[in-house]
């Protein structure tokens, strides 16, 4: 049975952890509104970039098209690009992706296909490399950036894009959490190479006019594929980053509340029993003067 | 606006400027070129340099490192990998 002290310095304690998780909270609510800038802020280039992609690429579909957006006709090897967080208290946000990322690469493998993967962010590699150690190829760890830039991203692009032009790899799949809201989280897969084109038709550009191009149409779509790769890594990165904290600002919320409730109950015991051991303690004295 | 030329320079950090002006002269990889309002279709790779925006008797100067210009009927876009706004010094 814990005295009454033990279970003072047990109500402490638990409101020392409610002060963390709180200021926990507070700190990824701060972080966050910075992330879903920087999302938001990257979105008007990627999309950018994404129209006049898929401009270009009408031009030169067909067998003349580069292998980064045709593909090479193969789809035996797989790459599997796994983005997660580098720190957890963030509830099910990594789990999740893994999860997402895990169902992919059993199926892939169930087809017999050869799957490998490279990991960025800490936590999708711990959880990972126990089931698929000699699959992964590389890992990632992004915790060193503070600000993610193309530079930063720019080492995982280079090591997809070796892949596929070594042929170790076909397909390119990265798998992210799509920031829906700061409440919901969708781990997406994404595939990069074949690059997807969606049909983004910009209005009005009069899309019969004769484009000039320079250097050549070819040259240019060569050079902008892989920067076009780096650019939808890195904004799939600020998503993850973005969704990572809204996560956290959840769980921390969570554990905030669990905290009080938990306090709340221990008060009560606590004064229960203090006054149980008043009216004890009354009882004794009452007794021993009625003895006299 | 039929007489402006709608421009916007972006980066994949935030979008540096977008507005109307009269000409942007910018540094692609085969030779510096202007654009004005109703420039024929054309797009092409950028090389490292300056963007010169002039509006009137106003005059902006951005430096630029990597990236491309597209120009269509509904403006100019440059996708920069790299830019800031270059502050002239007063002559």
């Amino acid at each position: 049975m814990a005295s009454l002290k033990d279970m003072r310095n047990q109500i402490a304690s638990v409101k020392a952890t409610q002060k963390i998780t709180k200021a926990m909270q507070m700190v990824a609510a701060a972080k966050l509104k910075r992330a879903q800038d920087a999302a938001e802020n990257a979105r008007p280039y990627a999309a950018r970039m994404a129209a006049v992609i898929a401009n270009l690429a009408k031009g030169v579909s067909g067998d003349g098209a580069p292998v980064l957006l045709g593909g090479n006709g193969s789809t035996q090897n797989h790459l599997v690009i796994v983005s997660t967080s580098d720190r957890g208290l963030c509830g099910g946000f990594n789990s999740q992706i893994v999860r997402a990322a895990r169902d992919y690469i059993n199926g892939l493998i169930a087809d017999g296909k050869g799957v490998k993967i490279i990991t960025v962010g800490r936590k999708g590699n711990d959880q990972l490399k126990r089931q698929y150690a000699d699959r992964i190829i590389a890992t990632f760890d992004m915790s060193a950036h503070k600000v993610l830039t193309l530079d930063a991203v720019q080492p995982i692009a280079d090591a997809a894009v070796a892949e596929f032009n070594d042929g170790r790899a076909d397909v390119v799949t990265l798998f992210y959490s799509r920031f829906k809201s700061v409440i919901s989280q969708v781990p997406t897969p994404k595939q990069l190479i074949p690059a997807q084109i969606d049909a983004v038709e910009e209005p009005s550009t009069g899309s019969d006019a004769v484009y000039q191009y320079e250097p050549s149409e070819e040259e240019i779509l060569e050079t902008l594929l892989p920067r076009n790769l780096t650019v939808q890594i890195l904004s799939s990165l600020l998503e993850n980053t973005a969704g990572f904290y809204a996560a956290q600002m959840s769980a921390m919320d969570n554990a905030t509340r669990n905290a009080g409730e938990m306090i709340k109950a221990m008060n009560l015991k606590y004064n229960r029993k203090r006054q149980a051991q008043i009216t004890t303690e009354l009882i004794e004295i009452i007794a021993g003067a009625e003895a006299i | 606006m039929a007489d402006k030329l709608h421009v916007s320079l972006v980066t994949p950090e935030k979008e540096l400027f977008s507005g109307d002006v009269d000409q942007v002269i910018a540094p692609g990889t085969e030779g510096e070129f202007g654009v004005l309002v109703n420039h024929a279709p054309f797009m092409t790779t950028l090389a490292e340099g300056a963007v010169v925006i002039l509006d009137g008797d106003k005059r902006r100067v951005f430096n630029v490192r990597g990236g491309f210009a597209d120009v269509n009927a509904s403006g100019m876009t440059i996708l920069a990998e790299h830019a800031e706004e270059y502050v002239e010094t007063v002559h």
